[in-house]
């Protein structure tokens, strides 16, 4: 990397900052110095002009609700947000002891477990699979990763019409060709609900992850194995004491985006079960969908999607600091 | 000095690789066989949708099972497509996904550049808070934005549907990194030789960045048109509707028609399927790259 050292620089690496300079500017220590007045001046026209309208579609649609939110969040209104008045922290403190919050809460948390651990071995394996097979690729990637890019709505209506009805649903009647007993409530029974939508999910979703593997197999250079094959290392040797320790990083990432992407589940619980039976599957994006938008309770609403923002923040943050260290690593 | 050297020689490895495909041992034909049987247990639900699609009205829930019906018909698809809104709802998703995705990639490159290659007053606040902002998860927006909805009365238009989903801070994170990257020699020639910044960003930077705009493009097209919950709340009246969303709003109108149903299920999930087959490279690509940084 080229330190940026003129006199000329001095001035623009003071203002824009030095972590940015720093880290990526391949900089032009020629022009700014010695190249026409206008050149230095040029770099600095217009910047404004560029940011603005971003800025003033992310002002509108991002930080005025976000904002807009909070305020609702510590009032009473309903829908239209009209009508209500300003009631503090009530709100925050009513959620915080609804058993209801905590239900779906636990919901959406009990599917993340039950999703992110499947999601990600499978995707794993699939990966392997892929990369070590080395024919028909295309074939791989068509079956494991097109599910992913189906709308919810259609996988919804896939699975709660033809898969998952009792007797001649397409799950029981696979079951009843192995000799199983089939008219399992895939749906319907306490037992299985939420694992069906687990399963419906990771058919859904697991070629993102395998997508993101395949990208982080592709990237290790073949002379590491090779390396190991002159050492007489055998495949299953390979794949523990080299591939997996290589891919630790990309799991790392793979297993925070799929938490996070977990955490947000609502379209498909919506579509399939309608959060029963017996709320039993309800996650706590469908519980603020139905206090604001059936309830009316909007402040509510607010003050709940809040506490689960709070969650989400905290799972970003601990995204940030693994990409962060993983950058370091790699520069 | 070595690092050149060493990337030329492993990609020179990678693509002997390529062509000289390794022997079939025993432990490779059996890694062959399970990918087969795991392919074919993914395709299974999309060819049970398909096969169900094709069956005659009322064979549908017949067992034990059976793939094809007592003869091949595509009575379900014609009954769909003339009695429902199938063709409108396809529209209104294209418009919106394209619309959305235009819109995101010029307003998103454009700050881009401005955070990463002009400097103002505020430039690192700003460009801190819209790295805030990966963190907000739309969906916890969706009450205080749907009010905003109404106050400025784009409910069940397509605007509403479309101006939330395009200013999106990953994006801008993913391009400024790629800006930062683009020499700046290459800008500072055309400056000399008299080009305006705005001239300099659209026919040298732009041009240059096609691969990062394509990827950004790709992933914004692909969540578009997959997108649910706030096409869901924001559209109530049914011309407006995306596909996804009419289809889940009027399931319970085809009665127990199951054919049909899964007729309007193929023709939705169709149209991204064949776009798929037709840019894989360039979709695999682009979701790698951008769903690491993103999402």
């Amino acid at each position: 990397m080229t330190p940026v050292g003129t006199p000329g620089d001095a001035v623009r690496a003071d203002r824009s900052g030095g972590a940015r300079t720093a880290g990526g500017g391949p900089g032009s220590t020629r022009a700014n110095g010695a190249g026409p007045a206008g050149v230095r001046h040029r770099w600095t026209d217009h910047g404004l002009m560029f940011v603005a309208p971003f800025l003033l579609v992310y002002a509108l649609f991002l930080i005025w609700p976000l904002l807009s939110g909070l305020a609702m969040s510590l009032r009473s209104d309903n829908i239209t947000g009209a009508g209500g008045e300003f009631v503090g922290l009530d709100n925050y403190a009513e959620a915080l002891g609804d058993p209801e919050v905590w239900s779906s809460l636990w919901n959406t948390v009990w599917f993340t477990v039950l999703s992110t651990v499947p999601l990600v071995l499978v995707g794993l394996v699939f990966a392997l699979l892929a990369h070590h097979v080395r024919v028909v690729r295309w074939l791989w990637r068509l079956s494991w990763f097109a599910p992913f890019l189906l709308p919810s709505g259609v996988i919804g209506l896939l699975f709660l019409w033809v898969i998952y009805p009792s007797d001649f649903g397409f799950a029981d009647q696979v079951l009843a060709s192995f000799g199983l007993r089939p008219g399992i409530g895939w749906l319907t029974d306490e037992r299985y609900a939420m694992l069906s939508i687990v399963l419906a999910t990771v058919w859904w979703t697991v070629g993102f992850n395998f997508l993101l593997y395949l990208a982080a197999l592709q990237a290790i250079p073949p002379y590491v194995y090779e390396a190991a094959e002159l050492d007489g290392a055998g495949p299953a040797h390979r794949l523990w004491h080299i591939t997996l320790p290589l891919l630790r990083r990309t799991t790392g990432v793979v297993v925070v985006l799929q938490v996070l992407a977990s955490l947000k589940i609502f379209d498909q619980v919506y579509i399939l079960t309608g959060g029963g039976p017996d709320d039993s599957t309800r996650p706590i994006l469908q519980y603020v969908f139905q206090a604001g938008f059936t309830g009316y309770r909007v402040g509510y609403a607010s003050a709940v999607s809040y506490l689960f923002f709070a969650l989400i923040v905290l799972v970003s943050l601990v995204q940030l600091r693994l990409s962060r260290r993983s950058g370091e690593e790699t520069a | 000095m070595s690092a050149v050297g060493f990337r030329r020689r492993t990609v020179t490895r990678a693509r002997e690789d390529e062509g000289r495909a390794p022997r079939w041992t025993a432990g490779r034909f059996a890694l062959l066989a399970l990918a087969l049987l795991l392919a074919a247990v993914w395709v299974a639900p999309l060819a049970w949708a398909l096969a169900t699609s094709l069956k005659p009205e009322g064979e549908a829930t017949r067992t034990p099972l059976r793939w094809i019906g007592s003869r091949i018909t595509f009575h379900a698809y014609q009954q769909v497509w003339e009695s429902g809104d199938l063709g409108r709802w396809m529209f209104n998703t294209a418009y919106i996904s394209v619309m959305t995705t235009l819109l995101t990639v010029v307003l998103c490159s454009m700050a881009a550049y401005g955070f990463a290659r002009t400097e103002f007053r505020g430039r690192r606040v700003l460009y801190g808070v819209v790295l805030a902002g990966i963190m907000v998860p739309p969906q916890v927006l969706m009450a205080p934005l749907f009010a905003q909805m109404v106050r400025l009365g784009l409910v069940d238009t397509y605007w509403g549907v479309i101006l939330p989903q395009v200013a999106v801070p990953a994006m801008v994170f993913i391009l400024v990194k790629f800006f930062d990257g683009v020499p700046r020699e290459l800008e500072e020639a055309a400056f000399v030789d008299g080009a305006g910044r705005w001239r300099v960003f659209w026919t040298i930077v732009m041009p240059l960045s096609r691969p990062v705009l394509a990827a950004v493009a790709i992933f914004t097209f692909i969540s578009t048109w997959n997108n649910f919950l706030w096409p869901f709340l924001v559209t109530t009246d049914p011309n407006g509707m995306t596909l996804p969303v009419g289809l889940v709003n009027v399931q319970t109108s085809y009665g127990l028609r199951y054919e049909q149903m899964m007729a309007s299920v193929v023709i939705a999930g169709l149209p991204l399927l064949v776009v798929f087959t037709l840019f894989q490279r360039q979709i695999v690509r682009g979701v790698a790259q951008t769903g690491l940084a993103g999402q």
